[in-house]
């Protein structure tokens, strides 16, 4: 930036359109306060790991719960960012899908810690823990930080043919997924298509990204990949295993007996194997340990200061909770978030008078330039390609884009195909792909259709994807799908000739629209991690500063070339 | 008349800054005179030129050679070290210095206490009975004292009660008063049981003009030295102040005392009698109390006197005004037998208080070592009357930020506040009689650990390069909550557990909520369940001085991660003070009963015993004879003997 440290931007705060004191407000602010209850209430069961039982019998095993491992690890009093705590939500795993990943610092490095929680099926691998590792390792690629993993897992769940049982507390009250209209919970898989985390694992340190494990009890065959594969280990006395077969299956295999411990315990490794490089003595040696390796990691980021200087929004951040309505029909004017989010609310926007439901413009967080992208409606033609030319200036200078997202979609019908809505909104999302600047997706309400794709949504390389509890994330409307399913139906009994039973169809529509609307609901999404969790609106500023901060940790080099244009 | 422009100050720490104070008001250049272990004291950094000397501050050559080397006209001693030594104020003299003080003459003939007394006798002053024939009672009757003739400091002191045990008691005062002061001469004196120290401070000058400027009390001593000292005195009325100043003057005159004296008196408690002790021929160490209900600067004084000034008031020109009390806050721990403490004064900060005056040699940072008398301050209050006094000086010793030394702080204001010294009941025995308790309350000590714990935090919070805008402990998900653990001496652990809440908010684990208002370096302002509070902290290592109501807490941090083997082996024995080993009484592999002496260490010229907490074996071993150790260094560990696995 051109700015002396500790400038602000110039342009003066946005004015506020939003009545705290109106009977929509308050609405807005409970149905809200009413989204977040539900919300942490589903944190309490999943910070709750196995249960209290299986807790129990890891703890006297003078062992420390997962969450009380990470706490221990972090420098003292700073912040966690938890990454998709309600991973496995509408499924019958265990909330939080058996594994805590998140980022936080140590020894004053941002890392990422992604740790198997042994109250969950002794941390066996399910489809979420697995979604998550991969998770865990793409942020670790993308942002360039150290990659910390506390193992402790069975590896494979071998229990074919039996349903997996939900493990945790207060699990009964989960949603039967067999009567669910949506099948989000089942994601299909084969073992041939697994795996692909030992690949990355190898390539962050190729990429000169440490990895660190610590390995916290048994990490068998695939698990025992994960020391393996890491640059740095620490295996703790008389607690950590790693072998590729354990007694059974040696036993099985060669018919040597021999116990854990001789197999692969720590001190084997330690002083035989050469696979430890440090050994603990207990838990907490292990962490401090841990603490030790990430200090002298010389971790040094490209540009980590700040250029601009912070200051709190003028607007209180508690006003964010009445803007955005459970009906998402009611209009939202997102720069009244933007306001209770930026740098003392100061906003430059781009094209004010231009393609006006597409609001961009410049404004810093925490200090941090960036370019935000919020909807103000659906995504006209010439909303479009202002998008297009904002992202092009964004990676001219090298600034983060914000999505704030709001959106039903690109809009149809026969003036705006003839206006090349198509054309226009795919030059949008050919500006979006190939942008190189680091991209933060906030869904605030809508995110349907093609509007998620061209707002940055997750499948288009975005660094962090975060929800409000408002948001909803679908192809399209649940009205909009049942009433177009309904259309088909009507189409199909007229082509064939038969009456159409409008009571019947009238139920199917509404079944339809309850099944879509309930599948579309941020904590479905969240529960497939099809983003990065859920967050309270009013944390909003906090989240996206730790974001750009953890983006730093790789240079920021606008994009110099795009796909070819379609003009 | 001369006049003194440059005044060198034969002396240290508080003194010599409190003589440079005046001396600059005066229009006087200072010059301090300083040993190595004194290089960094606030002192010489005061002075306007300061002479390293050689050795000490004995070193009667060095300290005229640097007056010589600097210009200075006149050499103040202080009290204490050379101030009562009559060949270093003639050599001075010889030198063609000024010396502040009396007559060379004056401080011998006072020096020896035979010759003093017999000098009393003669000028009328009323003595205790005594004797120099060490064989019989005669008319003293009992109980009476031996005393060393030489001595002081209580050394080569004995109480006897009966003729069957004077015999014995007069040798073995000899053999201390032989090893003490090289001089095994010794008297018997009538014992006063309940008895008061209560002093006159004159002034002479040299033109024949002698006054005297009302009592001070020192009857609160330990250790045979006092502690709290004040003026008037709660038992003297005027017509005694009358009779005593009347004696001291009446014996200054015969001395044709010059300069700033004190003559000293025991005071029987029950008669009212009071009888000469001594003359003490220079600045008392308790001199501010004058200072404060006369408004008489004594250096100030002393100074005039030196360069031949008349005094120019006489004793009706002596007005008194309210009531000064004095206390001696010192580096020692009261819980010890007042045993000197050392370390390094991590936290010192008087706050200013109307009325009170804080003459103190050190500074935060300054190190407190065995090489010198371990006084730190000397804080005086006044007030129009004596409780108020005793009030606003104890609150002023409370809210001094303190730490890092052990200090009889707690001590000095819990006897302040006592209904027995309220009640002006002070004998000499005091200490003893009375013991105030200072114990610190388990609120003030969770009440402590809560306010280090929200310091703590926020000074974590203050070095987060990354994420220091966000909230403390900050999650979106959550975490346990987050435990810090105290010790404060052998209470502990005290935990603070807690979770950060919106806006600055934090929920104990404990129940209570607690906002923090307000983070700075050295500062915390808390609100637990709405009761605010504001913490002054100062942390050094692990340990934290926190600033509570009522006094200093020290803390130390439990480690987040204790290093393996860093714990203190079970039945480890640690060294309560620095010192050196003189004795190891026990090998490898003993086996020790509880109570036996195992290890002696010499501190302070003093001898403390390790001894053995219970039976057992002596499984380690970490000194020898001629080691010297830390405070908190581990000396030997014992492992109990299970009586379960024994039988």
């Amino acid at each position: 930036m051109n700015h002396a440290p500790g400038s602000t931007l110039l342009a003066p705060p946005l004015p506020s359109s939003l009545d705290v004191a109106s009977e929509r407000f308050e609405k807005n602010r409970s149905d809200m306060m009413e989204l977040l209850k539900a919300h942490d209430d589903l944190l309490e069961v999943a910070l709750g790991g196995g249960g209290p039982e299986a807790t129990e019998r890891h703890r006297k095993r003078g062992k420390l719960p997962i969450r009380e491992r990470i706490a221990a690890v972090l420098d003292p009093d700073t912040p966690f960012l938890e990454i998709s705590p309600l991973a496995g939500y509408g499924s019958q795993y265990a909330l939080g899908g058996g594994m805590v990943c998140g980022i936080g610092i140590i020894a004053g490095t941002e890392c990422v810690i992604m740790g198997n929680d042994p109250t969950v099926m002794a941390g066996a691998l399910t489809p979420y823990s697995s979604k998550k590792w991969m998770r865990a390792l793409q942020i670790a690629r993308d942002n360039r930080i150290p990659y910390i993993s506390f193992v402790e897992s069975a590896g494979g769940d071998l229990r074919v043919g039996k349903k997996p049982k939900n493990e945790q507390a207060g699990g009964d009250d989960e949603p039967d997924v067999a009567e669910s209209a949506v099948g989000s919970a089942v994601v299909p898989e084969h073992f041939a298509e697994t795996g692909r985390f030992f690949y990355e694992m190898i390539e962050l340190s190729k990429l000169r990204i440490p990895t660190v494990c610590i390995v916290f009890g048994s990490s068998t065959a695939g698990g025992a990949y994960q020391p393996g594969l890491s640059d740095y280990n620490i295996f703790i006395r008389e607690q950590s295993y790693a072998f590729l077969a354990g007694p059974p299956l040696v036993k099985m295999a060669t018919g040597e007996i021999a116990d854990s411990e001789t197999i692969g315990g720590a001190v084997k490794h330690a002083e035989v194997s050469g696979q430890a490089e440090y050994l603990a003595d207990d838990e907490l040696d292990a962490l401090r340990i841990c603490r030790e390796v990430v200090s002298h990691l010389n971790w040094r980021k490209p540009d980590h200061a700040p250029s601009l200087q912070s200051e709190p929004p003028v607007y209180d951040a508690d006003e964010l909770l009445g803007i955005v309505s459970r009906d998402l029909r009611t209009p939202v004017d997102v720069r009244d978030v933007i306001a209770r989010v930026v740098d003392g609310s100061r906003f430059e926007e781009f094209k004010p008078r231009y393609g006006s439901t597409m609001i961009c413009g410049w404004a810093s967080i925490h200090g941090y330039p960036i370019g935000v992208l919020g909807n103000n409606g659906v995504i006209y033609p010439d909303s479009a390609q202002k998008a297009a030319h904002f992202i092009q200036l964004c990676n001219q200078v090298d600034i983060p884009l914000l999505f704030l997202q709001n959106i039903t979609g690109y809009m149809v019908g026969t003036d705006y195909e003839a206006d090349g809505i198509i054309k226009k909104g795919s030059q949008m999302i050919n500006a979006v792909t190939n942008s190189t600047v680091p991209h933060l997706t906030v869904i605030i309400g809508s995110s349907y259709g093609a509007g998620t794709y061209g707002m940055s949504g997750r499948a288009f390389g975005n660094r962090f994807t975060f929800l409000w509890p408002t948001a909803k994330v679908a192809v399209m409307g649940p009205k909009q799908i049942a009433g177009v399913m309904s259309e088909v139906r009507r189409g199909q009994a007229k082509r064939r000739g038969i009456p159409f039973d409008e009571e019947a169809d009238a139920e199917m529509v509404a079944a339809a629209e309850a099944a879509q609307e309930e599948g579309s609901l941020a904590l479905r999404a969240t529960g497939a991690i099809s983003d990065d969790g859920i967050v309270d609106p009013r944390d909003t500023r906090t989240v996206l500063g730790m974001c750009l901060s953890v983006v730093r940790n790789r240079s920021i080099e606008g994009a110099e070339s795009y796909g070819v244009f379609r003009l | 008349m001369t006049s003194i422009d440059t005044l060198l100050v034969a002396n240290r720490g508080e003194i010599a800054r409190r003589i440079f104070r005046t001396a600059r008001s005066m229009g006087i250049r200072c010059v301090a005179v300083f040993a190595a272990a004194d290089a960094s004291a606030p002192f010489v950094a005061e002075a306007d030129e300061a002479i390293r000397l050689p050795g000490g501050y004995l070193d009667q050559d060095a300290i005229i050679e640097a007056a010589r080397r600097t210009g200075a006209g006149a050499v103040h001693p202080g009290y204490g070290f050379l101030s009562e030594n009559a060949d270093f104020a003639r050599a001075v003299g010889q030198a063609g210095m000024i010396w502040v003080g009396p007559e060379p003459e004056a401080i011998g003939a006072m020096g020896d206490k035979i010759a003093a007394k017999r000098s009393a006798v003669a000028a009328g002053v009323p003595v205790l009975p005594s004797s120099e024939d060490v064989s019989q009672a005669g008319g003293i009757g009992y109980p009476l004292l031996v005393k060393a003739s030489a001595g002081g400091g209580g050394k080569g002191m004995r109480v006897v009660d009966s003729a069957a045990s004077l015999a014995e008691a007069v040798a073995s005062a000899q053999r201390e008063a032989l090893g003490g002061f090289g001089d095994e001469t010794v008297f018997l004196e009538r014992y006063v049981a309940r008895a008061r120290h209560v002093e006159i401070q004159i002034l002479g000058d040299a033109h024949g003009q002698i006054v005297h400027l009302g009592e001070r009390e020192c009857s609160i001593q330990r250790r045979h030295q006092k502690i709290i000292e004040e003026s008037p005195s709660p038992i003297v009325d005027d017509a005694m102040r009358e009779a005593m100043g009347s004696a001291a003057v009446a014996l200054a005159k015969a001395m044709n005392y010059r300069s700033a004296g004190t003559v000293e008196f025991l005071v029987d408690d029950d008669s009212r009698e009071f009888f000469f002790l001594e003359v003490n021929t220079r600045l008392q160490v308790e001199h501010p109390v004058t200072e404060l209900v006369t408004g008489i600067d004594l250096v100030r004084e002393q100074l005039r006197i030196a360069a031949g000034e008349a005094l120019g008031y006489g004793q009706d020109d002596i007005v008194f005004s309210g009531h000064a009390i004095e206390a001696r806050l010192y580096a020692e721990d009261p819980a010890a037998g007042f045993l000197p403490a050392t370390g390094t004064l991590t936290a010192f900060a008087p706050r200013a208080e109307p009325e009170v005056r804080w003459d103190s040699g050190v500074e935060a940072g300054s190190t407190i070592g065995t090489d010198f008398d371990p006084m730190l301050a000397k804080v005086i209050a006044h007030g129009p009357t004596r409780s108020e006094a005793a009030s606003r000086l104890a609150l002023a010793l409370e809210r001094c930020h303190l730490g890092g030394v052990t200090t009889n702080r707690d001590f000095l204001a819990a006897t302040l506040r006592h209904e027995a010294f309220i009640a002006g009941d002070t004998t000499t025995d005091f200490i003893a009689r009375v013991a105030p308790v200072t114990a610190v309350g388990s609120r003030s000590l969770q009440t402590a650990a809560i306010a280090a714990a929200m310091w703590t935090q926020g000074a974590n919070r203050s070095v987060d390069r990354r994420w220091g805008f966000a909230p403390s402990n900050w999650r979106n998900a959550g975490l346990p909550p987050t435990l810090i653990s105290f010790d404060a001496g052998s209470e502990g652990p005290i935990d603070v557990a807690y979770r950060s809440a919106r806006d600055g908010v934090f929920t104990l684990t404990s129940g209570e909520t607690v906002t923090v208002v307000d983070w700075q370096d050295g500062e915390v302002t808390i609100e637990i369940d709405r009761r605010r509070h504001t913490s002054r902290i100062t942390r050094t290592g692990a340990d934290l001085h926190v600033q509570i109501p009522g006094t200093t807490i020290t803390l130390q941090q439990r480690p987040r991660f204790p290093l393996p083997g860093m714990e203190l082996p079970t039945g480890g024995l640690v060294a309560p003070m620095p010192g050196a080993v003189i004795d190891v009484r026990c090998a490898l592999g003993d086996q020790v009963a509880a109570g036996s002496i195992l290890v002696v260490l010499e501190a302070m010229k003093m001898e403390h015993h390790i001894t053995a907490p219970f039976d057992g074996t002596v499984s380690k071993l970490s000194v020898k004879v001629g080691d010297h150790v830390d405070n908190g260094q581990l000396l030997l560990a014992i492992d109990e003997i299970d009586q379960e696995q024994d039988t």
